[in-house]
């Protein structure tokens, strides 16, 4: 035992020894500062499945910013954070990040409340924040400073495409049943918003409280208002929740589900029956790698990493939020917040889904929205949606920076 | 309001029952125990979630739905037993906040259990085939499994109803909770009639909670909302009235549903509302013994 363990530290010394003459980059690079980024998000708590994805991910993106011999020979590396899903934590992590563990950039948080509480903690002091969950808000002022950036897609814009096909294929009599928080009300804001001008008629708009499970007592209601559409905007296990009980119900018969956004995570834990036939958006599904290269290279990397599972869209999310801020500060040729900035404002790239766009004014990622659709009997366990619709980037569906107060 | 028809009205109503099941089911196995042992059970809906997931395990077994239904209760009721012998047990006679206090912490240590052996995402549980859909009851569309949970509420009632009323073992177990000492001068092992009744109360949870896993999926806080809810149950109710946790289930669940007829979004405030009235109209709640909790 002893003789091995000797031999392996001579091996060890040996192969150092022979990287500092061939390579004398690499020692600069062990005793160079790393660039660290700090990322909180909410490990614990009723979105812990999808936080835990965006670790895995955004660990990719680390990884082969790392092999590509990092900037210059400074390495990377992911500081993980457990915001609980509470702003009040997740802004008390940042100030530690921050302060403490002098990251230089934060990338992160899974709900509209959090990341905003981050983002107020980053533009204080200087640093880069790119979110990575919907908010119209953090784009916005008075929320946005020079340092927000958003990878995610806003309520507007998922509203809107899913709105603009739902309601040319399934019809114009809709019913909205929305979570009773600032999602439910952003997401069905912005379908109201496409529906007036494509002449929808709004039977009804309810509301149920945050985190409910029992939805019986609305859908006798909803079904006797004999919809086309019944746009669900909830989220996570209110979500599973409604979808299962509508379809108890037998709504489907006579109405097509709708959502804003339809979770690949949902999906997997609610089932393939519930969700069958649900229209929803999404940010990213991994069957888009067919045609889309750097979605095939992003898969492969998890797949290798993962046991052959695949990436989920808030996951590949976390992937693009780290990617987008390195791929920066290698075209800046430093760290420093105001050269990163520089260098990400207008930049286009295709980093996970197609061509995309940190729009100058207000550094929205100008992307595209699949629309999917949930299918049964895939051919594989992740093979659960069909992509039935996708609308390229294009900055004319979001929010205009002088709507969100940008002058 | 248009579209009011007297169907709607109607289906809403049934709705409205079908909702009270379930918290009949709940509130019947939280009353049982304030009934017979005076310990305000705050693991109840823990419990209930146990049952959920026992019956999730015992199907990736092999287990069809029917055999889960009979198993999963007497597992979790055994585990509620364990809880009894080892935890509770100690407390009796010291005031009505210590059981509280301790089944209020042991629902945490449940909950992360859970937490920690099957994550934290959920898992969702199919409808057995034969109670797919939905069936015509005359006044329109109902889901199959609903009408089926009713019928389940129906016939535990029953059974529970004879084993207390007529059965030499119930007529113990209504003596130990009227006068424990005097049960023990007759010779009776009061200790282990109280060990039978945690196990049926907790089993009755772990069934509401397997009944509900069709509804919902499960996830380890499945237990938490409906604890609030069926706690007004039992206290509209009377504490420890189980004719008054069926009376009140049921109309706790036609409050929600007309509620959620007229104003959806008053339907979750108007349990407490009406808990509130209830009150203070009536401080021991409708069938409930005035000075119980005192």
């Amino acid at each position: 035992m002893e003789t091995t363990k000797k031999a392996a530290v001579t091996r060890r010394a040996i192969l150092a020894a022979g990287s500092v003459l061939a390579m004398p980059g690499i020692l600069r690079a062990q005793t160079a500062d790393t660039i660290k980024i700090g990322f909180p998000v909410p490990l614990t708590g009723p979105y812990g499945t999808e936080a835990k994805d965006q670790v895995a991910c955004a660990q990719i993106a680390i990884a082969e910013f790392n092999a590509a011999g990092g900037l210059g020979g400074r390495m990377a590396e992911l500081l993980v954070r457990d915001d609980r899903l509470d702003p009040g934590e997740a802004a008390t992590r940042t100030i530690e990040l921050i302060e403490k563990d002098h990251a230089n950039f934060i990338v992160g948080s899974l709900s509209a409340a959090v990341q905003l509480a981050v983002n107020n903690v980053a533009k204080q002091r200087g640093i880069i924040y790119n979110s990575i969950s919907q908010s119209d808000q953090i784009a916005a002022l008075p929320d946005w400073s020079k340092t927000t950036f958003h990878e995610a897609m806003t309520p507007h814009l998922t509203a809107g495409a899913v709105g603009r096909y739902a309601f040319s294929h399934y019809g114009k009599k809709v019913v909205f049943l929305q979570a009773d928080y600032a999602y439910g009300h952003e997401m069905v804001d912005g379908f109201k918003a496409v529906g007036q001008s494509m002449g929808i008629e709004v039977l009804a708009d309810l509301r149920h409280p945050l985190g409910a499970t029992d939805f019986s007592t609305l859908l006798p209601r909803i079904q006797s208002l004999k919809p086309d559409i019944l746009v669900l905007a909830n989220f996570g296990r209110d979500q599973q929740i409604s979808i299962k009980q509508a379809t108890d119900f037998g709504l489907k018969k006579t109405t097509k589900i709708v959502a804003p956004i339809l979770l690949y995570t949902s999906r997997i834990a609610a089932g393939e029956k519930a969700f069958e036939g649900v229209v929803g958006g999404s940010s990213y599904y991994w069957g888009i790698e067919a045609t889309t290269p750097s979605a095939k290279a992003l898969n492969d990397k998890y797949r290798a990493a993962n046991e052959g599972r695949v990436p989920s869209d808030y996951g590949a999310l976390g992937y693009a939020g780290v990617r987008s801020l390195l791929d920066a500060a290698k075209r800046a040729g430093s760290v420093e917040t105001d050269k990163v900035i520089a260098a990400l404002e207008g930049a286009k790239y295709d980093s996970y889904k197609g061509p995309q766009e940190f729009r100058a004014c207000d550094h929205q990622s100008v992307q595209s929205v699949l629309i999917i659709e949930s299918k049964s009997g895939g051919s594989s366990p992740y093979d659960v949606f069909n992509v039935i619709g996708t609308e390229a980037a294009n900055a004319d569906n979001l929010l205009s920076c002088k709507d969100e107060g940008h002058v | 309001m248009d579209g009011l028809t007297p169907d709607l009205l109607v289906l809403q109503l049934f709705t409205g029952l079908a909702l009270g099941a379930i918290y009949v089911l709940l509130a019947l196995g939280m009353s049982l125990l304030f009934g017979m042992l005076t310990v305000v059970n705050f693991a109840h809906g823990a419990f209930y979630m146990l049952g959920a997931y026992a019956g999730l395990v015992l199907l990736g077994m092999g287990f069809n739905f029917w055999a889960c239904l009979i198993i999963a209760p007497i597992i979790v009721g055994s585990l509620g037993m364990l809880c009894e012998r080892f935890l509770i047990r100690h407390l009796y006679g010291r005031g009505i906040d210590y059981p509280l206090l301790l089944t209020f912490g042991l629902s945490y240590v449940l909950v992360e259990l859970v937490r920690i052996f099957f994550g934290t995402s959920g898992y969702p549980v199919d409808t057995p085939d034969i109670l797919q859909g939905a069936s015509d009851i005359w006044i329109g569309y109902f889901p199959t499994y609903r009408l089926f949970v009713i019928g389940v509420a129906v016939v535990v009632l029953t059974a529970l109803w004879l084993f207390l009323e007529r059965t030499p073992y119930g007529l113990i177990i209504r003596a130990g909770a009227r006068d424990p000492q005097i049960v023990r001068i007759l010779g009776i092992d009061v200790a282990r009639v109280w060990l039978v009744v945690f196990g049926i109360g907790t089993g009755l949870a772990a069934l509401a909670g397997l009944l509900a896993a069709p509804l919902q999926g499960t996830s380890p806080e499945m237990g938490s909302t409906i604890l609030a809810e069926s706690f007004v149950v039992t206290v509209v109710g009377g504490m420890g009235s189980l004719v008054g946790a069926v009376v009140a289930g049921l109309l706790v669940g036609v409050v929600v549903a007309m509620t959620s007829l007229f104003a959806p979004e008053m339907a979750q405030v108007a349990i407490f509302a009406l808990m509130a009235v209830v009150l203070l109209v009536r401080p021991q709640g409708f069938f409930g013994r005035a000075g119980l909790m005192s």
